[in-house]
């Protein structure tokens, strides 16, 4: 069993991601796997790359559905991207017989010390959201870095040091920063769109916050307003009639 | 706790290299990071005005193409039968002798018997010129397929196009309708885009498409129209407007030809066209002045509506009412078009009314001053905030031309094109409609030059390219009757026409980076036969074909000769304004590729080995008075100091002796490297006033002008009534010595209307009621053309495509989720596995394309899901019409454009029986091809890619983290500056909002 960290400086780093623009185009997911299988836990393998059934490790993945109504008059197409949330309470640490699994005081992002893993998958079992990635070609379970490799790396140009899914993504629904900071620009977003944890009820106190699809514009569909235009003229003719004064500069 | 040392400050690599993304057709910046020599991570260019720093899917695994285990390593020549897979290896001078051989043979002889036909290559001023060059009239690329009813519906209407040639004006604009399904045209720009649409929070975005997926997805509202019906719909609207006075009067007398005069002279040789003075300029009526006067002249008061005599005694209407008059008819009435399209008329009509609202009552008014074309000076810049975006799911139907057309009819209606908020011409449009050339080709002279460029604009049937009897003279037909203004010709004709013989046979068919041989021909089996068939001597009826590819695709096998080409990271390349414009509304961009990591075969990039042959060839602009290469260096040596007109070359940056003139000046040596240390790309900005009202604004028309965009400062004034369109009908009533084939005649007569109008697609009108279900099909986001599939990233999102199907479809055909089917057109069947979604037009049935791939192609498996469960719709769709009663068959094509019509396909479903769908794989199943010898990794069951790459800490001490806000407008309400994602934008934060 190993431990949470109970001397946290209050920093919790972690994603903010807006379901009501993600277009589900897998940029995310496509750059986080670039990017992390030459990284901190490289690599990230893809076995039968070319062949029946290929299957790689990948720290973010896209989950696309459709949410049907009950009168199945309606339908919402959801796309919904899924990585590790960071818990506050991770049972993916506390589970780790080894101490591989271990959450960073500093920051709060869980990590896997690839020396210590023994594979066991323990750690896998215990995660509510299926956020963990087995490596079966060397034996020992990776996951989603919150690209540490990055964030602080001086070595890098300043725009950057972010993970990759947030710089990546085209429509800008990926955000990144300190949601243990009331005051932060992530914090305030999340605050303001009715950000919300996946799974609460699981007791895990996950970090990253999803926002929800925002009601749709006024007179979107199924607001059932009947709305239109008043007719100008009683008829073709007179309308036509009418147009004749329309005369403007050219 | 664990006592890890993470690595927190490790370089990305080890060198960093700024380039041109070619995963598709977007054309976004990259940084691609290098780690001893090899590829460690490709990002977006923060500082590229395409992307801004964002990539998507395709480009972010780019790696594993650079890498694909399809990559060609030799130039090889067929040894067994075309379609075996059967070569040799060859050394590149027996390649390029034997290209030159045959190709110098066709030249000297009969150039036109040279079909060169490329695909979605970027490079097309440069293949264009050597069509040009070598004396061929028989070149096209990918744009018959995909996008030629948008350019030519765009540039004959607005003078500038959706997509490539304009964009939706996404911070401003309040109410946005996308057409149909545009997920991969543009890719990261629309993405970009609707992200930050939304995020502001005061627009609306209407999606009107079948399919509700992807961008779709996000909409406010889904429209989910039946299709094909769009043009109808958006008449519908237009009907509207009309009808309630809607619409916007300074801005169709000012900027379109609304009050231009018609003559009417029924069964005369003048009934339609636009009245003139004996300057040739057009009349108008001034209301004023009770008197007909030339409609260029600034301080006119025209009549938009009324009928008038001129002085000679001619009778004349303004061109609006002629318009109106259409319109208003019942026959687009929101009860008619409800019929057609599946919308309630009652959504039309709310939908009316909303497009109204926004573009009238919340006008958008930026305090720019400006000056119009006749010197007039303005205050502010007011625009109606309505903007649309279309693509392929107008452009892929037979009724895509006059479709779009309505669409820019609309947009014109209420003053939306080039305002704030509206949709925004990107440079070098807008320009005069239709822009000029008009296409070369008029004669064919053996060793001789075309005189010009092959594609180009024809503006009367004098221009088309037939014999006296009608006869056209290009092998696919373009700029015949049967499809006149065929501005990209009709790439997926070539192969059946060849073959054929009709009109002509070719000598040698000549391809670049176009999978025709599947997913790129419009009916596979019928090519595949094509492609094979043989003479009674024995010979193949298409005698050679020489394709150049960077990877074992499935048309490779069918070539004679193979050139093989580089990866996009392995070549120099320049996106040019002379072909494929990557500007923004605000100012023109250019931009390069240049190599950053060696090939590791035996490849040569395609446009170096073609200026290669040019010189092999002898082609004048190739070599110089003496026979020797005018570019000894190849494609770099040409981009720099090739001149396309004085001053003017493939890149508009950097130009004059010390790289400080934009647009024109005299070749720079040092200009590709001036590339290279900017980043990969050139932009410049326009000034402040001269962003929007291009057409007429005198400070972007001499910006314009200056830069060569356009033959003088003229106004460019919008064409709601298409003279053009009138000319080629009037031929078809009968007038002038240019006659169609009475074969052609009520063809040309019914669809060259000069006022767009809405048909149902041919093939519906065809099909009949056997085939009661319209099929269509979209790409993933993720994927592009054929590659994604090489790819071992992409292909695990995606490696075979379902057919996806309405609840209620399925029932009607007695198949359950995950069932399978036989999809059933008139010209063949394919199985299918379904997937029941809600989400889709109930008469309507979708799949992804180009996920299905032949046995033995592209490197994969021969068990990939993708030969064995994934599917072509191409297999039941015909490159032919139905017969008509006379026997003769149309190209499956739009009928003015001919643009490849795709999307017509109607289909009916049958469910398998069990033991068919036991067998579980999709029919037909093609042979399996033989493999050359391919690059990849050898050991193909496992990727450790980035395994080398793992290094200890080498960096400097850490940063602080950072935030990072995905839509900064988001958050602006509360404090936070506007821009995209760390990206502030400096005194812009919500420009006009709240105006």
């Amino acid at each position: 069993m190993t431990s949470l960290p109970t001397n946290g400086s209050g920093v919790k780093l972690g994603l903010v991601i807006d379901l009501d623009i993600c277009v589900g185009c897998h940029a995310c997911a496509v750059n986080c796997k670039e990017w992390n299988t030459g990284g901190h836990s490289a690599p990230l393998p893809d076995s039968d790359p070319y062949g029946a059934d290929p299957a790689g490790v990948w720290f973010n993945r896209i989950h696309t559905f459709e949410v049907v109504s009950e009168d199945k008059k309606d339908s919402r197409t959801v796309h919904f991207p899924k990585s590790c949330l960071h818990c506050d309470d991770a049972p993916c640490v506390t589970v780790c017989p080894t101490g591989a699994s271990y959450k960073r005081p500093e920051d709060g992002i869980v990590l896997v010390n690839a020396d210590h893993c023994i594979g066991c998958k323990l750690c896998s079992w215990a995660c509510p959201y299926g956020a963990r990635e087995y490596d079966p070609d060397a034996g020992v379970m990776k996951k989603c870095t919150l690209c540490v490799d990055r964030i602080y790396n001086e070595a890098l140009p300043e725009d950057m040091r972010v993970p990759a899914c947030v710089s990546t993504c085209p429509v800008g629904a990926r955000s990144f920063g300190d949601l243990g900071d009331p005051n932060s620009d992530v914090s305030k977003l999340s605050a303001a769109r009715g950000g919300y944890q996946l799974m609460p009820e699981q007791g895990c106190e996950p970090v990253n916050r999803y926002l929800p699809p925002r009601p749709r514009s006024a007179a979107g569909d199924g607001t059932g307003e009947e709305k239109s235009l008043a007719a100008a003229a009683k008829d073709k003719g007179s309308l036509i009639s009418k147009w004749l004064d329309r005369v403007l500069s050219v | 706790m664990s006592s890890e040392k993470v690595a927190l400050a490790r370089p990305a690599g080890d060198e960093t290299a700024y380039t041109t993304c070619y995963m598709c057709a977007c054309r976004c910046g990259i940084r691609v990071h290098l780690k001893n020599g090899k590829v460690r991570y490709i990002d977006g260019n923060p500082d590229h005005p395409i992307n801004k720093g964002v990539l998507c899917g395709k480009g972010s695994a780019g790696i594993m193409q650079h890498n694909s285990p399809a990559r060609l390593t030799k130039p090889l020549k067929r040894v067994g039968p075309r379609g075996s897979g059967e070569f040799e290896e060859i050394e590149w001078d027996e390649a390029l002798a034997l290209a030159t051989d045959w190709l110098g043979d066709i030249r000297t002889k009969d150039p036109k018997k040279l079909a060169f036909f490329t695909g979605r290559d970027q490079s097309q001023s440069l293949t264009g010129w050597w069509a040009n060059q070598f004396g061929t009239l028989n070149f096209a690329a990918h744009g018959g397929f995909c996008s030629v009813n948008m350019a030519a519906a765009g540039l004959y209407s607005i003078g500038s196009a959706f997509w490539e040639f304009g964009e939706p004006d996404w911070d401003l604009t309040r109410y946005f309708l996308l057409f149909g399904v545009a997920e991969d045209h543009d890719s990261n720009p629309i993405k970009m885009g609707l992200g930050r649409l939304k995020s502001r929070g005061v627009a609306k975005f209407v999606s009107i498409n079948p399919v509700k997926t992807g961008y779709s997805a996000i909409a406010d509202e889904w429209v989910g129209i039946r299709p094909g019906t769009d043009g109808l719909f958006a008449g519908a609207l237009i009907h509207e407007l009309l009808n309630a006075d809607k619409v916007d009067w300074e801005y169709l007398t000012r900027y379109t030809n609304a009050p231009w005069l018609v003559i009417r002279a029924p069964g005369k040789p003048d009934d339609g066209l636009i009245a003139r003075d004996h300057d040739g300029n057009p009349l108008l009526w001034d209301a004023g002045n009770q008197a007909e006067r030339s409609a260029l002249e600034e301080d006119a008061r025209p009549a938009l509506v009324g009928e008038y005599r001129l002085s000679d005694g001619t009778k004349t209407m303004p061109v609006f009412q002629l318009m109106a008059e259409r319109f208003l008819d019942d026959s687009y009435s929101p009860e008619a078009a409800a019929k057609e399209t599946g919308i309630p008329a009652a959504d039309i009509r709310r939908i009316a009314a909303e497009i109204a609202e926004a573009a009238f009552e919340n006008r958008v008014e930026l305090d720019i001053p400006w000056t119009d074309w006749a010197g007039r000076r303005h205050e502010k810049m007011v625009g109606s905030p309505v903007s649309m975006h279309a693509m392929r799911g107008i452009s892929a139907h037979s009724n895509g031309f006059n479709t779009c057309r309505i669409l820019h009819l609309l947009q014109m209606l209420i003053g939306s094109v080039d305002v704030p908020g509206g949709f925004r011409a990107k440079p070098p449009f807008p320009r005069p409609c239709p822009p000029g050339p008009k296409p070369a080709g008029h004669t064919v002279k053996p060793g001789t030059p075309l005189g010009g460029m092959p594609l180009g604009f024809p503006t009367g049937p004098e221009d088309l390219l037939v014999d006296p009897d009608g006869t056209p003279k290009r092998i696919d037909k373009a700029y015949s009757w049967e499809h006149p203004i065929a501005a990209h010709g009709l790439m997926h004709m070539v192969i059946h026409n060849a073959w054929a013989g009709d009109p002509y046979p070719v000598d040698c068919l000549f391809m670049y980076m176009a999978n025709m041989g599947w997913n790129s021909s419009m009916n596979v089996p019928a090519t595949l036969h094509y492609l094979t068939d043989k003479k009674d001597d024995g010979s193949y009826k298409i005698p050679k074909i020489i394709y150049s590819d960077a990877f074992y695709s499935e048309t490779v096998p069918y070539a004679d000769l193979i050139l093989p080409d580089t990866t996009y990271l392995e070549r120099w390349d320049c996106i040019s304004l002379l072909d494929r414009p990557i500007s923004g509304a605000e100012g023109p961009a250019d931009s390069i590729r240049h190599p950053v990591v060696k090939p590791d075969r035996d490849v040569r990039p395609f446009q170096d080995v073609l200026i290669d042959l040019g010189v092999r060839l002898g082609l004048p602009g190739f070599v110089d008075a003496e026979g020797e290469a005018r570019y000894p260096g190849g494609y770099p040596d040409y981009i720099v100091n090739h001149e396309r007109a004085p001053g003017i070359g493939p890149l508009a940056g950097f130009r004059g002796e010390d790289g400080t003139e934009n647009c024109r000046g005299a070749p720079n040596p040092d200009q590709l490297q001036r590339y290279v240390d900017n980043g990969g790309f050139w932009r410049d900005e326009f000034p402040h006033d001269a962003v929007y009202f291009k057409h007429a604004n005198r400070s972007y028309l001499d910006y314009a002008h200056n830069a060569g965009w356009i033959p003088n400062a003229d106004r460019i004034v919008m064409q709601i009534y298409s003279e053009p369109m009138r000319k080629f009908q009037l031929a078809a009533e009968g007038h002038g010595p240019n006659q169609p084939p009475e074969r052609d005649r009520e063809r040309v007569k019914t669809y060259f209307d000069p006022i767009p109008f809405w048909y149902p697609p041919f093939e519906r009108q065809a099909a009949g009621d056997d085939y009661p279900i319209s099929a269509i099909t979209q790409r993933p986001m993720h994927m592009y053309h054929s590659w994604g599939s090489q790819n071992a990233w992409l292909r695990q999102i995606t490696a075979r495509n379902r057919l996806f199907v309405h609840p209620d479809m399925a029932e009607d055909a007695g198949v359950d989720d995950d069932g399978w089917v036989w999809v059933i057109s008139p010209f063949g069947r394919v199985k299918a596995q379904i997937k029941i979604m809600h989400g889709v037009e109930p008469g309507t049935v979708w799949t992804w394309n180009a996920i299905g791939k032949r046995r033995g192609a592209w490197g994969l498996d021969r068990k990939a899901p993708e030969s064995n469960r994934g599917f072509l719709l191409n297999h039941v769709i015909s490159e032919l019409l139905p017969a008509r009663e006379d026997g003769y068959r149309y190209a499956n094509s739009d009928p003015i454009t001919g643009q490849a019509a795709w999307y017509d396909l109607r289909v009916r479903l049958e469910a398998c029986t069990e033991a068919e769908a036991a067998a579980g794989q999709t029919e037909p199943l093609f042979d399996e091809t033989q493999e050359p010898r391919l690059a990849g990794p050898k050991d193909r069951s496992i990727l450790r890619y980035g395994a080398d790459m793992k290094e200890s800490d080498t960096g400097s001490a850490s940063a602080t983290h950072r935030e990072w806000v995905g839509n900064r407008q988001e958050n602006s309400r509360f404090g936070l500056p506007d821009g995209h994602g760390n990206q502030i934008r400096s005194g812009q934060a919500d420009k006009g909002e709240d105006a």
